[in-house]
């Protein structure tokens, strides 16, 4: 059996808003297991990217232990907390956000400058995923000269760059039409293949059904949590 | 935040910034700042212009008082100076009558008492001034015969440039020795050297045995503070006797058609005092006599050392209100970097959050904000420089005005304008530092 990567014990998130409390979530417990490809649903509002970004290291649980590779980081300080997202953790976001100052090769790298890597070694690298993802041939372009599509694949390469412990992705199809969403859901059904952990939250069913699990959350709650 | 959070992070954050970093950072700045060219450039012309000015008018400003410095100092800081003044009310008086003599200045009995009874005093030097023509055969120019003693070189640090000065027995012997300025020259002896002929000054012929060096200009206390490009008066030196033998004391001259009398025993007294701080002591103590001596003003007492200080003093006001006009214009400046770079991180409030998720620590957020500020306010800083440096040799060359740069004040713009990079860049790199990922992340 594999060891667990992720271990979410009881997490709850709450936001305050002036007088209100928003419960966002409500005590959630799970595991994923290394080389997991996990789904997550549910309706608009149930909590999903507030689950996504606790589990991208980008907020902290209001109470409850959050575990990632056996490190216990639900109480680490932010620069910790920013070392290990460059480390260890990969996004992919439904709006792509790349910076479009920089070209496709420089969003590739990103994650890596900030690890201090020597510069011949970055390039290496962002060009190997940027050849993976099928964008060798457009690595001095800006975003806004690709399609959608495309955007989303450097996204991909970025998310790959630092060999990451997870993949997580909001929606990575959200905003493409059907044969581009096809496109990147091959690559991430070849990236479970070669063994990768990956965590993707979508509204789409069709996309769902590809991952291995599915977790439904509503109001903060795990409605279910099965195996396809 | 508090302060010392600030402070900590600073030094936790210079700490650990290696060069490479440094390097790479400021590439990106580059690159961001090139993008928005134009702007970049709208957001430096207040530092532009706050340096160059300050540069451009410490270097007028440092010129001129060099200037009058020079002639200050040219008239000696140890000496006190005691010239003739015809008095202002006998000069209308004069002009009614032809047959009146008109008696005023300084006297030997003032240089006597002065050498005598007050402490302190080294040497007086004691000069007659007669206004005449003097000429080597047809050859004339219009001269200031100064008859005065053997020390007036060394009191006046006025050397002779060939040739020699006269000496103790030329005055015993009132010989009929003279030392030109170097000034005539050319005019009375364009092919020749001067020294051992003669030259005629009334009846009388005077051996020129000297050449003074050349002065740029003249050291006598009026023109130190009065227009510069007055031309060196002619002059030449003759001993203080040989003069009193040849005139006497009663001066004519004719003025518009009527003749004027003047007794005036000396024009011009100079007191050389033995030390420094006792200047200002001594300069009381020859008032004092003076007023004794004269019921009317009919002299004027310039101490050189007073004038410097008040030339110092002029000059350091004249730093404050520059200084002053430096950092207010510096203040606008980074006023304006910080209200680009708050715009700029507003902008690219979705960039910084892309970093954040991306691993980017807060120091690493903040150095890239601080070094784009401070390359901006020093890319203002080097184009303010250059040009501070350019304006004051345009200045001297067309308006002839002597200008100085000192080292220091392109340096100390370059450094300060640095420094208004980072106090302005802190608030706004902070601010982008701080910002919440998740936030950051969603905005549009
Ligand atoms: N920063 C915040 N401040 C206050 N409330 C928040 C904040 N972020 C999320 N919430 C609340 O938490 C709940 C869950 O939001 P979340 O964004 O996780 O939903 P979601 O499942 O991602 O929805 P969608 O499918 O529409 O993206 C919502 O009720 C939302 O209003
Ligand atoms: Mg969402």
């Amino acid at each position: 059996m594999a060891s667990s990567i992720v271990q979410f014990d009881n997490v709850r998130k709450t936001y305050q808003m002036g007088p209100v409390t928003v419960e966002a979530l409500r005590g959630v417990s799970f595991d994923i297991k290394a080389g997991e490809y996990v789904s997550i649903m549910g309706p608009s509002g149930c909590g999903k990217s507030t689950l996504l970004n606790l589990l991208g290291c980008l907020d902290r649980p209001s109470t409850g232990r959050y575990l990632l590779g056996g490190e216990d980081v639900s109480g680490m300080d932010d620069d910790s907390l920013s070392a290990i997202r460059g480390a260890r953790l990969g996004f992919i976001f439904q709006s792509y956000n790349l910076i479009q100052q920089l070209t496709v090769i420089e969003n590739i790298e990103i994650p890596l400058y900030y690890q201090d890597r020597p510069e011949a070694e970055c390039r290496e690298i962002a060009h190997r995923l940027a050849a993976r993802v099928g964008l060798d041939h457009r690595l001095a372009h800006k975003p806004f000269e690709l399609s959608g599509g495309q955007q989303q694949r450097v996204a991909i390469a970025r998310a790959l760059v630092n060999d990451p412990l997870v993949i997580l992705a909001d929606e990575p199809t959200g905003n493409l039409d059907s044969s581009s969403g096809v496109d990147i859901m091959k690559i991430f059904d070849e990236l479970h293949a070669q063994g990768k952990t990956l965590i993707l939250v979508t509204h789409d069913p069709g996309v769902g059904k590809r991952a291995q699990r599915t977790i439904r959350l509503r109001d903060g709650h795990i409605e279910s949590d099965v195996r396809n | 935040m508090s302060e010392t959070k600030v402070q900590s992070g600073l030094r936790k954050f210079l700490h650990e910034l290696t060069l490479a970093q440094l390097q790479r950072a400021m590439r990106l700045g580059f690159r961001s700042l090139w993008q928005h060219r134009l702007r970049s450039l709208l957001t430096v012309l207040g530092i532009v212009f706050g340096v160059c000015s300050v540069i451009a008018m410490l270097a007028i400003g440092e010129g001129a008082s060099y200037e009058a410095q020079e002639q200050i100092k040219s008239l000696g800081s140890q000496n006190i100076i005691i010239r003739s003044v015809k008095p202002p009310d006998d000069q209308k008086a004069s002009q009614g009558s032809q047959s009146y003599v008109l008696q005023y200045g300084v006297t030997y009995t003032d240089a006597d008492q002065i050498q005598a009874t007050i402490p302190g005093v080294m040497v007086t030097l004691p000069v007659r001034d007669i206004h005449d023509y003097v000429w080597n055969i047809s050859r004339r120019v219009d001269c200031d015969i100064v008859g005065t003693v053997p020390w007036y070189t060394s009191m006046r640090n006025y050397r002779v440039a060939r040739g020699r000065f006269f000496t103790e027995n030329d005055m015993a012997a009132r010989s009929s020795v003279c030392v030109l300025g170097a000034e005539m020259v050319p005019s009375l002896f364009p092919l020749e050297s001067p020294l051992g002929k003669h030259v005629r000054v009334g009846g009388d012929y005077y051996q020129v045995i000297g050449v003074m060096e050349t002065r740029g200009h003249d050291a006598t206390p009026a023109d130190a503070t009065a227009s510069k490009d007055k031309p060196a008066a002619f002059r030449m030196f003759v001993p203080l006797e040989t003069i009193k033998m040849r005139y006497g004391e009663i001066l004519m001259r004719r003025r518009s058609g009527s003749f004027e009398a003047e007794r005036v025993q000396l024009h011009e007294l100079t007191v050389k005092v033995d030390s420094l701080d006792k200047v200002t002591t001594v300069a009381e103590a020859i008032k004092t006599v003076m007023e004794h001596n004269h019921k009317k003003k009919d002299y004027q007492i310039d101490v050189p050392l007073e004038m410097l200080r008040r030339a110092e003093r002029t000059k350091q006001i004249f730093n404050i209100v520059l200084g002053s006009i430096a950092a207010i214009s510096l203040l606008v400046g980074g006023i304006g970097i910080m209200n680009i770079m708050l715009a700029s991180v507003t902008e690219r409030t979705r960039e910084i959050g892309i970093r954040r998720a991306l691993g980017a620590r807060r120091r690493d957020i903040v150095t890239q904000f601080l070094i784009e500020t401070v390359m901006l306010s020093g890319i203002g800083g080097i184009m303010g420089v250059l040009l501070g440096v350019t304006i004051p040799f345009v200045v001297s060359h067309f308006a002839g005005m002597r200008t100085i740069i000192t080292l220091w004040s392109p340096l100390l713009a370059f450094t300060i304008s640095g420094l208004v990079g980072v106090v302005f860049g802190i608030y706004p790199a902070i601010r982008a530092a701080n910002m919440d990922p998740v936030e950051a992340l969603r905005h549009e």
